[in-house]
Order: C-alpha cells, then sequence, then structure tokens
C-alpha cells in the first residue's frame, strides 16, 4: 500500500481507501489495468522473479539449445458463455495462439484445461469443444494435452478454461515489448472494440441489441504476413483486456518511450461508437480478441500496410500514430480538432455511467 | 452529469406509463421508456438517459442552429444529388454554401 | 450517429473558436456547471483550443461528486445489511466512503449490482421478491423523473421488498449560493442542457436577472459548447445578460411537462447537504408523504447517521470553481483516483479525474507533436 495511506492515517485523518482495500482480491484486479499491474508487479514478480518473466510480454521467451521457444498462457472466464460471434472454447484457442504470435513465435502446441461447474450442460461442453477442435484446425495448432476438473454446483460459474502453447520464434524476429524506439511506426491491423462490445450486448442488465460480432480471431496470417513484410518489427502486442490504450501504455513504460497517436486514424466501427455513447465507454478501452498493434521501423510501414490489406482480415489495418522521445511512459492522442489528450491504464474497468 | 443519447424511434409498444420504444443509435438499439414524450412518433429523433426518453428532437430547429453555426446547408440523405459535399456521418452530408452577413 | 456527428465537424468547430475570438472583449471567467460538459471540454481539448484570456471553469455539475460522505455511508450500511440487493448506477461505485466504496463492499460479500435504468432496478426487485432491492437514486432533475417513474411503479405494483435512498440535488440553488458568494468571480454560466430539457430555464432567468450575469442554456458536443460559450461572451462584450438557449433542439423554455408532472407526484422539495458546499436550502428531491415507505433511509434506519467531511481535500473550493485541480496541492501527489482525497477524484467527470486522467498537468507541446 502507498506510504500515503498510511501518513495519513497516523495522523488521524480519514483515508478514503484504507490499506484494507488490499487485503482481499477485487473484480478490477483482474480489468487489465492498473490494479492488475500492482498485483503482478507486487506480488507474482517478486515471488516468481525470473528473467524471462520480467519481460513480461504477451508470452515468455527463452533460450532451448540454441532455439528460441515461446511460452504462454490464458485462462478464460467469460460471461456469458456464449456470445456473437464465438464462445468461451474458440476464444480460448484463439487467445493462446495469438499471444504466441505477439511473441514472433510460430506456434506449436496447445493444452486446454477445463474447470466445470457441476450441472454444466453437456450439449454446451459439446458445442464449446467442437469449437475449441475447429480453431484448433484452422489455427494449424493441435491440442496436445489437457486436463478436466469438475466442482460443486454454485461453485463455478459453468466452465472456466484454460489454454497454454508453445511455439518456435522465428529466426530474425526480435519482438518484445521494451524494443519499441523513437521513430517507429505504430498501426493496427484492423478495427477496435468490437469484442468487448459484443459480449456486453449478451450479458442481461445492459440488455442493449447489436448485430456486432466479436472479433475473436486467430492472428497468425495476419502476423507471417507482417513479419515476412517486416522482419525488423520492434513490438507485437494485442489489445485484449484494457483495450489499444492500456497496450500502447504497457509499450510505452516497457520501452521507455512516448506514444503519440491520431484519434481520427483509430478504426472503430459504427456499432461500437454507438455501443460505447450510450454507455459513457472509450472505445479505445474496449477488448479485442481478433486485432494486434505492431510497432515497425517507419520505412516498413507501408509495404507492412500493403501486406495486411492483401489479407481478407486485414483490409482494415491502419497506421494510427508513431512513438516519440517525449515523456517516456506517456501516451498522447491528438484529436480530430487539433487538441490534445493523455490515455493513461485505468484503475479497473470501465463502469458504466450516467453522467 | 446527464449522459443523453440522440437515437432514431423505429418501433412503439405499450401506452401511457408503459409505452415503450425500441430506439436506433446507429448501429445498437436499445429499448427506452416513452412516458414522457407521449408525442413522439416512430421515426422521430428522440433524446434517451437512462432508459428514459426525455425528448423529441426538433429536426428543423436543429437544421437551422447548425446552419447558423456552420454556414453549411445541412443536407439529407435525399437531396445530396449533384452537391459538392463533406460527409459527417454515413447518413448526414454537409454542403457548404457562401452565406453573406456572418453574424 | 446522426443528431452527435454533425456537432464534432472539425471546420465548423474551427469556424467558432475564431467567432469566439474576435467577440471576446478582455479576460473573462466562464463557469460550466455540468460534470458532462466538464467530461466533453476535457474529452475534446476544447480548453486548449480557447482563446487563452478566457477561462473555463468547472463548477458543481457532478452529482456523484456532491454527494455527501454521510450518504454514502448509507449506501455502504444499507448494502451489507441482510438480504439487500444494492442496485446503482455506474458512476457511484467507487466514490470512497469512511470505510471504502460500493465495490469493495461487493468484494466483501454484498450483492451490489449496475444498472443502467432505475426501471432495471424494480424488474429485479420484481423477480427476486425474497431479497430487498434497494436502488440509489443520484443525479440532478435529469434523472428525477425516470427515478420517479420507478417510484410510482413499484408503489403501483405493490412491492413491498423495493425501496429507494435518495440524493438528488437541484441545480439552481447551487448556483444561487455561488453567484451570491462575496468573492464570485464568474462572468458568464453555461447552463446544463439535459437538465434544462427536463425543467425548462425559467429558473436561470430569475438567476440571471438577479446576478445581472449571462447564462446560455448549452449541450454536450463541442459544437453546442463552443456555441454557448460564443453567446456568453457575445453578451458580455454587449453589457447584456439574459438566458439564450443553445439548445433549442430538445430544450424548450417550459421544460418536459409530462416528465415534471411525475416528479410532483412523487417528490418534494426538500434541504440538502451538498459535499464541499454544505447544506443549501430547498436544494433537492426527497419523497412526498405518499410515497415515504420508499425511503430506504427510513427501512433501514439510517437517516440519523452523521458523518464529518474530512477537511484535507479543499473539493468545495473545486466544486465552486474557486480552485483549479492542477492548483491544488495534493493533486497528482496525495491525491489521485487510484488513492482520491475527494470524490472530484474519483468520479469520471469530477474535475479533478478528469485533468488527471486527460492529463493536464503537463502535456509538453513538443511531446504532444507527431
Amino acid at each position: 500500500m502507498k506510504p500515503d495511506g498510511l501518513e495519513s492515517m497516523a495522523a488521524g485523518l480519514a483515508c478514503p481507501l484504507p490499506i484494507e482495500e488490499d487485503s482481499i482480491v477485487q473484480l478490477a484486479h483482474g480489468g487489465g489495468g492498473r490494479k492488475t499491474a500492482h498485483l503482478v508487479d507486487s506480488l507474482f514478480l517478486p515471488a516468481f522473479a525470473s528473467p524471462a518473466l520480467d519481460q513480461l510480454g504477451d508470452g515468455a521467451v527463452f533460450d532451448v539449445g540454441g532455439q528460441r521457444l515461446a511460452f504462454s498462457t490464458d485462462s478464460f472466464v467469460v460471461q456469458p458463455v456464449f456470445f456473437p460471434g464465438g464462445n468461451i472454447g474458440s476464444l480460448a484457442v484463439h487467445g493462446t495462439v495469438n499471444d504466441l504470435a505477439m511473441c514472433g513465435a510460430e506456434p506449436l502446441a496447445l493444452s486446454a484445461g477445463f474447470v466445470l461447474e457441476e450441472g454444466f450442460s453437456m450439449d454446451d461442453l459439446r458445442r464449446i469443444v467442437a469449437a475449441m477442435a475447429a480453431a484448433s484446425a484452422e489455427a494449424g495448432v493441435p491440442i496436445v494435452t489437457g486436463d478436466t476438473k469438475v466442482v460443486n454446483r454454485g461453485r463455478g460459474d459453468g466452465i472456466y478454461v484454460n489454454t497454454s502453447g508453445i511455439g518456435r520464434v522465428r529466426d530474425g524476429i526480435q519482438v518484445g515489448p521494451d524494443r519499441a524506439r523513437p521513430g517507429d511506426a505504430v498501426l493496427v491491423s484492423g478495427p477496435v472494440g468490437d469484442h468487448g462490445i459484443a459480449v456486453m450486448a449478451a450479458r442481461s442488465g445492459l440488455e442493449f441489441h447489436t448485430t456486432l460480432l466479436s472479433d475473436s480471431a486467430c492472428v497468425l496470417p495476419l502476423v507471417r504476413a507482417l513479419l515476412d513484410a517486416a522482419p525488423a518489427t520492434r513490438t507485437l502486442r494485442d489489445p485484449t483486456r484494457g483495450g489499444l490504450a492500456t497496450a500502447l501504455c504497457e509499450i510505452a513504460i516497457s520501452s521507455g518511450v512516448g506514444v503519440s497517436l491520431d484519434e481520427d486514424a483509430i478504426p472503430v466501427r459504427r456499432e461500437v461508437r454507438a455501443a460505447c455513447e450510450l454507455l459513457g465507454f472509450d472505445p479505445l478501452y474496449v477488448a479485442c480478441e481478433g486485432r494486434f498493434l505492431a510497432v515497425v521501423p517507419a520505412a516498413d510501414c507501408e509495404q507492412v500496410l500493403a501486406a495486411l490489406r492483401a489479407l481478407p482480415d486485414g483490409d482494415a489495418a491502419r497506421r494510427i500514430g508513431e512513438i516519440t522521445d517525449g515523456t517516456p511512459g506517456r501516451v498522447v492522442l491528438r484529436t480530430g480538432l487539433g487538441s490534445h489528450r493523455r490515455l493513461e491504464r485505468l484503475s479497473g474497468e470501465q463502469l458504466p455511467r450516467i453522467c | 452529469m446527464c449522459l443523453a443519447i440522440p437515437g432514431r424511434l423505429v418501433g412503439i409498444c405499450g401506452d401511457g406509463d408503459l409505452r415503450v420504444g425500441e430506439v436506433d443509435f446507429g448501429g445498437v438499439s436499445r429499448d427506452a421508456n416513452l412516458a414522457f414524450v407521449p408525442e413522439a412518433a416512430v421515426g422521430d429523433y428522440v433524446l434517451v438517459h437512462v432508459g428514459f426518453a426525455i425528448a423529441v428532437i426538433d429536426e428543423a430547429v436543429a437544421r437551422e442552429t447548425l446552419e447558423a453555426l456552420t454556414m453549411f446547408e445541412v443536407l439529407t440523405d435525399e437531396e445530396t444529388q449533384n452537391r459538392g459535399q463533406v460527409q459527417v456521418s454515413e447518413n448526414l452530408y454537409l454542403s457548404r454554401v457562401s452565406r453573406g452577413g456572418v453574424g | 450517429m446522426r443528431h452527435l456527428d454533425e456537432y464534432r465537424d472539425p471546420v465548423a468547430i474551427r469556424s467558432v473558436l475564431d467567432r469566439i475570438d474576435g467577440a471576446l472583449a478582455g479576460p473573462a471567467t466562464l463557469m460550466e456547471v455540468c460534470g458532462g460538459q466538464t467530461h466533453a471540454i476535457l474529452k475534446f481539448g476544447l480548453d486548449q483550443l480557447l482563446p487563452e484570456r478566457l477561462r473555463l471553469i468547472h463548477g458543481p455539475g457532478c452529482p456523484v461528486c456532491v454527494t455527501p460522505l454521510e450518504q454514502i455511508d448509507r449506501a455502504l450500511a444499507i448494502a451489507a445489511a441482510p438480504d439487500v440487493t444494492f442496485c446503482s448506477f455506474g458512476d457511484m461505485l467507487r466514490v470512497p466512503g469512511s470505510t471504502g466504496d460500493l465495490l469493495l463492499a461487493k468484494a466483501r460479500g454484498a450483492d451490489v449490482r449496475i444498472v443502467y435504468s432505475p426501471m432495471d432496478a424494480v424488474a429485479i426487485a420484481r423477480r427476486e421478491p425474497d431479497r430487498r432491492v434497494v436502488f440509489f437514486a443520484v443525479g440532478f432533475e435529469t434523472t428525477a423523473p425516470a427515478n420517479a417513474m420507478a417510484a410510482l411503479t413499484a408503489a403501483r405494483e405493490g412491492l413491498g421488498n423495493f425501496s429507494m435512498l435518495v440524493s438528488h440535488v437541484l441545480v439552481p440553488p447551487a448556483l444561487k449560493a455561488l453567484l451570491g458568494a462575496e468573492d464570485c468571480q464568474i462572468d458568464g454560466l453555461l447552463a446544463p442542457g439535459h437538465v434544462c430539457v427536463v425543467t425548462g430555464q425559467r429558473d436561470y432567468e430569475d438567476l440571471s436577472a438577479r446576478f445581472h450575469i449571462p447564462i446560455v442554456v448549452t449541450g454536450f458536443e463541442p459544437l453546442d459548447l463552443l456555441s454557448g460559450v460564443l453567446a456568453a461572451v457575445t453578451q458580455l462584450a454587449r453589457g447584456e445578460a439574459g438566458v439564450e438557449n443553445q439548445y433549442a433542439r430538445v430544450a424548450l423554455p417550459d421544460g418536459n411537462a409530462a416528465a415534471m408532472r411525475t416528479v410532483r407526484e412523487v417528490f418534494d422539495v426538500c434541504d440538502r447537504k451538498w459535499r464541499g458546499l454544505g447544506e443549501i436550502p430547498a436544494s433537492g428531491f426527497g419523497f412526498a408523504p405518499a410515497f415515504a415507505h420508499l425511503d430506504a433511509e427510513r427501512v433501514f434506519g439510517v437517516s440519523e447517521l452523521r458523518v464529518e467531511e474530512p477537511d484535507d481535500c479543499p473539493s468545495g473550493l473545486v466544486l465552486q470553481g474557486r480552485l483549479l485541480p492542477t492548483a491544488c496541492p495534493h493533486f497528482g501527489k496525495r491525491c489521485t483516483p487510484d488513492h482520491p482525497l475527494g470524490a472530484p477524484m474519483v468520479s469520471v467527470e469530477g474535475a479533478c479525474a478528469a485533468y488527471f486522467h486527460y492529463g493536464r498537468e503537463a502535456v509538453a507541446a513538443e511531446e504532444a507533436c507527431a
């Protein structure tokens, strides 16, 4: 806990957020924002200290007998389990395949772990598993091992899935969140925020209707094309929890650079914009599951965009900004009106607002 | 305070305090209670706050306001032929007109 | 989006900015009252685009920020009571009370649920008769009709398990207190457009006449805000002081009669305590006697709860527009969104949080340039 909190309590003044706040896990710790970062920095990193972990990329990269391997894991707890454009199973396969791709790796194999709640529909499980098999086949990455556990009714929210994956980092490719350099171009592979809004629309409570689908997809073909066109690519990152803004903040912090973005260049579907207006959300913080950010040397930008746009899912790829030598860790957005605002990581998740 | 968003009324059911409309916000739709806009009809644009329509947007006044502010003539889809256009949104175009006596 | 995008057109905005520059005689201070307007100004960076001699200050327009500490504590006490399902707009969940916020209460086991509309809370009460459902009815006059309708609906259906914790505040009495202060530096006001959609502008005509100050009923999009500014500075330059309506496409001079009828049926005007401003007479809504059985303060016996505001947060000065967030000694140091000293740093459109989030303390021109 911050020293400030201790001091003001000692002085007898009411500290609005007493230390006790950090004695229990809160939803915000899973939000992908500052609280998540704090948890990782203060608990996991010191406990598990290792050079590979300290990179804090989408996966860990380490050397085995002269071959660089990438290793990644992700757990999926999405509700509802079935959403427009996918389900927890397809999401789980795409998620880890994509994380390995973000390491510049060719995925070799996946594991799949299931925690099932007693009473969960077997038909639903079949649909989820079928979706995983299809996603795995489409990506060309087999699921080679797994595990299943069942917990008592009331203890498990239906189904949780974990996927882990291992891949071989391509020769000559060195990507990492700490490699962005001033002058590099920042690209996004397509419109942002589709997944988060599609899932929210499917949840009861907010009750809005849209034909929008989650963008959950395997990005391997796009990443291969990008790395073929620009082997000197510095960073790849998929903007999941916390959205594009959070991913860029993390890159800026890791690389010790500034980021400058052009708001008008960032592609956002009209449905995502409309939903965000309704909820009071900023689309730049809404999760994607089939998109990625790339930081490439400026000279490579045009051919990278051409390569991406030649593929069906890459037609909306855009250059959205550049890396600068401004204040390290700072991401600045230039609005369509010529003014500027800073993008920071949120504390936790965005909450719908009325004000 | 007061996040209220404009959307198009595309369907209505019920009546009185239970009169509810389906409002299209441009790709996303949500139901809104119409108790406070008894005059609203399908096709109107309404302003929605916390699930209630609190006003019907007066298209004529909106058009005048915009024209006075922007020095643009506000066109609708049907009026876009043979004019130079600046596309602002998917179904609204602004065409620059020369005006004298700017206030 | 129709009726939204047009008001964000950069060319039109540039043109109005030029006209503001031309119309602005000397230095002027304008206050906008509504948190949503603050949010829009900072999101679009309008304060950066306006001439420097025009000072924009942010008034007590954030109902989240002005909700007193003791009301949050009442909410926390109710949320912790057995069998309670506590429903709230998202805005209120991170506002700190004395022992944490509603999200922390949820983490500790309270059944706290976000709703988008007060009718969602009524629906929960209907669906879950074993739960005591409480809705946190916060807001200005804009939200009062919806909250009133929720109360009416629950009363008509005889939903014995539904109640509301009311914390409604009214804008004109707060403005009267601010404008009446001796060292008031406000030259003109942008009146909250959506409040006026509901209430009309008559109270603002009284204020304008009493304090000889231009007031412009203003919307929320960049072009709305800037045209409100233009109207205000034009009046100032001419030495005029009246109410203009920039938001006439939705705000009528007498407001929404159907909405106000429902409000008057359910609520009476009462005195209210404002965080940072103290008690202002006749500045809030409370239940009319016929609806008193829906008052959660009564149902849960928390009316007598009294809490003193800690005095290290000058939120009162910020809410009165007398202190810019960046001028507060704690801003960005002891006080950040992660460990806020007061509500304006927590609520997303509280002045302090907005300044912090949009990075006002130092966006140097050279960093911001591509």
